[in-house]
């Protein structure tokens, strides 16, 4: 009995299972078949014929393009893929749906089966299929969707990004040339009438032929620099929808045809009323498109953040193979591949040092100014910028995992956030141009019952003033204009922002929690002092203990090596190490038994007690002791602490400057938390506190009617952060994947804390202003329009002044919001906006 | 003559409101059945502009952008916490697994195009 394989297409739910199975299964010689939802595949058991099966699949709807997903691989004795010809073009298709090794085959299959394609290879590990030959992307990707999976042409996001900018600096050129057209023909009439030429019409007069031809040309204004509002209006129209298209077309549209109503049959009208407005349409065209093209180039800038992220990444890395080193194009790289990166050139993707000394710039990633020590073992992110050592690392991450990658993905995402504040300017953009079209008929009809003579122009010019000062993209750009832009903003900074609500909640805080370890402190300890006895020097001390440490794994190890590394001194080698749980070490050298450990350990080995108030003054400084004896007498003690970071008193600092009100809680005991307390300088301490319990306390705040922010590492404390009003996760160093918080911190400096919160404070001013600005233009706007100040003052707005603020709102509204790229969160003197 | 005039008028905003808002509601839905459905982004509306689909089904929703204007450039799915960046000339994939029946709108930034997400 054999068993094969067929590609089946469009199967989706147990239901098409059962249909299959039933064809299938009527089928002469089917022992048994098995359906692969996933895979698109069914496999059968038994001696069937498979044109006989492939007929059962097609008659019952189920039948793939092509029903070969397991025909075998091109042998490997094959002949080489031809030599590249000069039409061949690299192409990467994003594939969905593959899952597995056997995907990987269907999928190479199915692509080597297009015509043109002369290699291709599927890396599961990205998702990604790399295609050589001169094949259409689109027959690409219906090869791969007839194959049961879904494919989309992937390009490098550089290169859509400058593909981006060329359409839109050709859709800014067409507008321009709109513009123009629009306003040459607008302008004479304009003038025109302006200095006196009658713009009435006498029937039978010269007069009545020269605006029949005016009339033909503006309806060319309307057909071609306008068109674009015509089609949209009709489309959304007939979806029912109305949007900026619908208000400029009905109102040129209206202006226009008044106009020629009146040019065609005088008669009809009183003669007051015989009035044209052929400037009205071309004029407003011709401004409203100036307003789009300005919006467009005010845009542009809005996206930079991104567009900086997007440009950091490596195009090739520098592959290690068996055969000698190879620069390959960074989408071909697998993870564990072995890379070099040399002086200056930038990390290609994350991975950890195997070889090799260097200082890497994150401050791309992190906002962290400095350059980060690199050697075996530590990590390093993609689009980092290597420093003057050569490094040799292990790809861990690569393609749409890295950091890199994530960090765009979130910028990207967050940039679309809709903070609450925005919500009413939604509710209202919703239902806005319905509603101006009703307010447009009421005016009209207000004028016709009320207004003076002659009313049939005066309804058509403040409906259709109306109509076009009323501005629904002011309103609708207000808030994700100002988002964009500091969402970007704060990406620079490190700050990274998950959550729609925390852009604004930031803004509101005025409690913040911190945690100790590793937010307030470094996480690590480290040797805070050295003390000697009388007669023993400081260096000796270290540099003993450093020697009995060597061979040792311990932190606190870790922390002596590196004190003694930083003063230059050399261990010494030692014998006959012990390491004792939780008391400490031993060791001999030069015939002497060396000791490290706590108080309580040397007094059961009955070492004689020494440099006793040493020891008590450095636990009054939260440092623990360590004694180092030689032959049982005390030689020095070490204070050995968890640091407080640099920085962390003066972001304190930068914090309660703004009234906030700033917590340290730690399961630490009381003395030890006031002694780092008072170093940070908080404004309370919350000791003695169990992991479980932190998030309690925040809610003990929140119910206090605080508003509270927590400041932790993301893991032990996630139910903290969940609880908090807004949630920062401090990151150590390129560690973006922090779900429970609304904010991740890439450095690990408390100074984001307090950038986050200037940014958020700016960019929540920023959407103020930008909402004021679009409530008032249109509250004001629309009833001026109508004619409200007509009986006092005699006022009635044009419609080519209603044009032309109507596309200078908007063009406000993204320049104010591009202010927020200026702004400079850190320090003192840069925080305005 | 002015009986005529205002009515006219009043009939035009009674349609105005029935066009716009009440007739909206029957609008044609296309149904999500698995496989992904292509929505075109041009000339200020998605086409077809309502999604119908199953509440925990997974659904992808292909945006072919067509409209070089900036309002285009992104879609937002409001309350599901879904946005994309659209390029022009590509169809971008929009996965969303709506796990809560209701409806869901989906527009650009700036809300000139709307579409519905219905969740059964």
């Amino acid at each position: 009995m054999n068993s094969q394989t067929l590609a089946i297409h469009g199967a989706t739910c147990q239901h098409c299972v059962r249909t299959i199975e039933k064809a299938l299964g009527a089928v002469a010689g089917v022992r048994e078949v098995h359906v692969d939802l996933q895979q698109q595949s069914v496999t059968v058991d038994g001696d069937a014929d498979r044109g006989a099966l492939r007929a059962a699949l097609e008659d019952a709807g189920y039948a793939a393009e092509d029903d070969e997903p397991d025909a075998p691989p091109p042998p490997p004795d094959s002949p080489p893929p031809p030599a590249d010809r000069d039409d061949d073009q690299d192409l990467s298709l994003s594939v969905t749906g593959a899952h597995c090794a056997s995907c990987v085959r269907t999928i190479e299959d199915a692509l080597h089966a297009v015509p043109g394609v002369r290699q291709a290879s599927m890396n599961l590990a990205n998702h990604t299929a790399r295609v050589r030959g001169s094949a259409r992307p689109d027959d690409l990707v219906r090869a791969v969707q007839s194959a049961g999976y879904d494919a989309a042409p992937v390009r490098d996001p550089a290169r859509a990004e400058e593909d981006r900018e060329e359409q839109e600096r050709q859709l800014y050129r067409k507008l321009v040339r709109q513009t123009s057209v629009a306003l040459a023909v607008g302008l004479p009439i304009m003038l025109w009438g302006w200095f006196g030429g009658t713009m009435t019409v006498e029937a039978g007069t010269a007069s009545q032929w020269g605006w029949g031809a005016v009339s033909v040309v503006t309806f060319l204004m309307l057909a071609f620099p306008g068109r674009h509002f015509f089609v949209g209006a009709w489309k959304a129209f007939r979806h029912h929808n109305a949007n900026m298209d619908t208000l400029i077309a009905v109102g040129t549209g209206a202006a226009w045809g008044y106009s020629t109503l009146v040019v065609i049959a005088p008669g009809l009208l009183p003669e007051m009323a015989r009035h044209v407005y052929f400037e009205a349409s071309p004029m407003i065209i011709g401004l409203v498109n100036l307003g789009l093209a300005l919006e467009l180039r005010a845009r542009g800038k809005t996206g930079a953040a991104v567009k900086r992220l997007l440009n950091l990444g490596a195009k090739t890395a520098r592959r290690l193979d068996d055969d000698g080193e190879h620069d390959v194009p960074v989408e071909d790289i697998q993870v564990d591949d072995r890379l070099r990166v040399r002086p200056g050139e930038t990390i290609a993707v994350d991975g950890e040092v195997l070889e090799g000394d260097s200082e890497v710039d994150e401050s791309m990633l992190t906002g962290e100014p400095w350059p980060v020590a690199k050697a075996e073992g530590d990590t390093v992110a993609a689009g980092t910028l290597n420093g003057s050592g050569t490094l040799v690392y292990r790809a861990t991450r690569v393609g749409a995992d890295t950091a890199l990658a994530r960090i765009i993905d979130l910028v990207k995402k967050a940039q679309g956030a809709k903070p609450p504040i925005g919500r009413l300017a939604d509710t209202v953009a919703g239902v806005f141009v319905p509603t101006i079209l009703l307010i447009a008929v009421a005016t009209a009809l207000i004028w016709y019952n009320v207004g003076p003579q002659p009313v049939a122009a005066y309804m058509v010019v403040a409906s259709v003033t109306v109509l076009i000062i009323a501005c629904p993209c002011a309103l609708g750009l207000a808030t994700p204009m100002s988002v964009m832009v500091a969402v970007g903003k704060a990406a620079e900074s490190g700050i990274l922002i998950r959550q729609d609500a925390a852009l604004q909640t930031a803004a509101e805080l005025d409690t913040v929690v911190l945690d100790k370890t590793g937010t307030i402190t470094e996480g690590r300890p480290s040797v805070t002092r050295v003390i000697a006895a009388e007669g023993q020097d400081e260096d000796t001390v270290l540099r003993l203990a450093a020697s009995l440490e060597a061979g040792s794994e311990h932190p606190l190890a870790r922390a002596i090596l590196d004190a003694a590394g930083e003063r230059g001194l050399k261990t010494a080698p030692v014998s006959d190490f012990r390491a004792l749980n939780g008391k400490g070490v031993s060791a001999r050298q030069d015939g002497a038994l060396l000791r490290l450990g706590n108080r309580r350990w040397l007094d059961e080995e009955g070492v004689a007690p020494g440099l006793k108030e040493a020891a008590r003054r450095l636990s009054e400084e939260a440092a623990t002791p360590l004694f180092l004896t030689r032959d049982d007498t005390v030689i020095g003690v070490l204070g050995v602490a968890d640091r407080i970071k640099a920085d962390a008193a003066e972001a304190i600092a930068r914090l309660r400057d703004r009234d906030i009100q700033v917590v340290m809680i730690t399961g630490d005991i009381q003395a030890t938390a006031d002694a780092i307390a008072r170093q940070a300088r908080v404004d309370r301490v919350l000791a003695e506190v169990l992991p479980e319990d932190k998030a309690r306390e925040v809610e003990k705040l929140q119910h206090q009617g605080r508003k509270v922010a927590m400041v932790g590492d993301g893991i032990n404390d996630a139910p903290a952060l969940a609880q908090a009003d807004v949630g920062f996760a401090i990151g150590t160093g390129t560690d973006v994947a922090i779900e429970s918080a609304s904010i991740t911190l890439m450095s690990g400096s408390l100074h984001g804390v307090a950038d986050a919160m200037a940014i958020s404070r700016a960019t929540l001013r920023n959407i103020k202003q930008n909402l004021f600005g679009a409530f008032v233009y249109n509250s004001l706007g629309v009833p001026v329009a109508a004619g409200l100040l007509y009986p006092f003052t005699g006022w009635l707005l044009s419609p080519v002044i209603a044009g032309a603020a109507m596309s200078l709102s908007s063009v406000t509204v993204v320049s104010n919001a591009n202010r927020l790229r200026l702004f400079k969160p850190r320090g003192r003197k840069g925080g305005r906006s | 003559m002015s009986i005529l005039v205002n009515a006219t008028g009043l009939a035009l905003m009674a349609l105005i409101v029935w066009w716009f808002w009440l007739s909206a509601k029957g609008r044609p839905a296309k149904r999500a059945s698995g496989g992904a459905i292509d929505i075109v982004v041009e000339d200020g509306v998605y086409e077809p502009s309502v999604i119908e689909a199953e509440a925990g089904e997974t659904l992808t929703l292909r945006f072919d952008r067509r409209d070089p204007s900036p309002c285009a450039e992104q879609v937002i799915f409001h309350k599901l916490d879904v946005s994309e960046t659209l390029p022009v000339g590509e169809k971008t994939p929009v996965t969303l697994t709506p796990k809560t029946p209701g409806t869901y709108r989906f527009t650009c930034q700036m809300q000139m195009y709307q579409g519905t997400l219905i969740v059964h």
